[in-house]
């Protein structure tokens, strides 16, 4: 019950936002989220925006992954 | 940027080498047992073929990390005491199958009762500004839930809707944790943290784990190279006998947590002790609401009557949560029990470990 989703942001209107996931557009709430930009990505639990997307750790994670299989080879 | 983290082909040289590392172990018993607390991570772990892969060097066991399946009987009977007085229930899906003592959400839906299922408790207020019945919100949920259950509560108030309340079954996970550890330290060679209770509360509040238990923990997400990243940790931490907190969720969790979610929380609820399936009460394992919400508890609103708790049931759900078993442990799985005629909350909720198991084939 724990699922949440990364949702584009689409459009705001004070604590409520428009958002996009896969293809769907849907209505969030951001009020813990300071200051969200148009475009950013947000993780959505129960229609709940809980959390900022952070593309750069996403990119190091990625790298890790990259790197442990190198020093196996 | 997601794909990357469900299809990735640097996937397979990485699960080998975990393989490889854990057959190279010294002094180990093997298969190692890690714990997955987050019944989202029970279905990861299974749907992706984590489980079948690592079948003779990583024994997973499911954690008491989904909601539905750690609500007690007593507080499934209080959901269906509330239907049968004619309120109406807003729910999550998850709960409608849950059988109580003599019946269930399902059943009662059956005989007439009122009762809407949601995707957020934001809804909750919808469906109460458009009615004038009592709107009762079935609040279960971990840390992930709590701030949009706080928001619910705190819109109800600003807006002065007086017809809502919630009944408050919210859990919180370090303290369960604690307890945990306390029946089976020894047992458990490393946990695999829930990804989004951690985004909330962080990677902090597991700290006491490898310090006071020496056990290694990962914060880890819900993707294959996610949960491959976060067991590679866990074997990593075993082999140089350096338990730590490693968090390998990191472009969703912070060390810190939220913050501004944490404030949410505390300005609705306090810390009180509830009752979870499997473990009996718990001190401070959950939250109530602070007295300046106390008019949005069904509990105090209402008068529920409720039978204590009688365990006569063969389902050993109770202890599939605690780690003690696993669902083929459980002479009930797949014979009498299953998705559609379940015994107990595991094979209800679709992250209930039974029902996982059942679906993918175990």
């Amino acid at each position: 019950m724990c699922l949440a989703v990364p949702y584009r942001v689409i459009s705001k209107d004070g604590n409520k936002a428009i958002a996009d996931v896969f293809g769907m557009k849907k209505e969030i709430d951001i009020r813990i989220i300071e200051d969200v930009e148009i475009d950013e990505y947000v993780l959505v639990h129960a229609g709940f925006a809980i959390q900022r997307v952070s593309q750069e750790d996403a990119k190091e994670t990625l790298e890790l992954l990259t790197e442990l299989c190198e020093a196996e080879e | 940027m997601n794909d990357k983290f469900r299809k990735n082909p640097e996937i397979k040289p990485l699960l080998h080498k975990i393989k490889n590392d854990v057959a190279a172990l010294d002094g180990k018993t093997l298969p190692l047992k890690f714990m997955e607390v987050c019944g989202t991570h029970t279905v990861s772990i299974l749907k992706f073929g984590f489980r079948h892969f690592f079948k003779d060097s990583i024994k997973f066991l499911s954690g008491p990390g989904c909601p539905v399946c750690v609500t007690s009987t007593q507080d499934i009977d209080k959901i269906i005491y509330l239907a049968q007085q004619g309120h109406h229930i807003v729910t999550f899906g998850d709960l409608i199958k849950v059988p109580g003592s003599t019946s269930s959400l399902e059943k009662e839906i059956a005989k007439g009762a009122l009762v809407s299922v949601v995707y957020s408790p934001l809804d909750a207020l919808s469906i109460a500004k458009n009615t004038s019945k009592e709107v009762v919100f079935i609040a279960v949920g971990f840390e992930t839930t709590i701030p949009a259950i706080a928001s619910l509560v705190l819109d109800a108030y600003a807006q002065k809707i007086n017809n809502i309340t919630i009944l408050c079954l919210v859990k919180t996970m370090p303290n369960v944790l604690k307890f945990l550890l306390s029946e089976l330290s020894g047992e458990i060679d490393g946990f695999i943290m829930p990804g989004h209770v951690s985004v909330i509360i962080g990677s902090e509040p597991y700290e006491f784990i490898p310090k006071e238990y020496n056990i290694p923990c990962t914060v880890a997400g819900f993707e294959p190279v996610d949960l491959g990243l976060g067991i590679e940790s866990l074997v990593s931490q075993i082999k140089k006998n350096t338990p730590f907190v490693d968090n390998r969720y990191k472009r969703m969790v912070k060390s810190e947590g939220n913050r501004a979610a944490q404030e949410l929380i505390s300005v609705v609820f306090e810390e009180c002790d509830v009752s979870w399936r499997g473990f009996g009460t718990i001190p401070k394992s959950g939250l109530c609401l602070k007295e300046d919400f106390a008019k949005f508890d069904a509990e105090k609103k209402f008068d529920i009557e409720v039978e204590d708790e009688v365990m006569q049931s063969a389902c050993i759900c109770g202890d599939i949560i605690a780690g003690r078993k696993t669902p083929l442990d459980c002479t009930l799985y797949q014979k009498v029990c299953n998705p559609e005629n379940p015994v107990g909350p595991c094979m209800v909720s679709f992250e209930g470990a039974c029902a996982a198991y059942y679906k993918y084939g175990e």
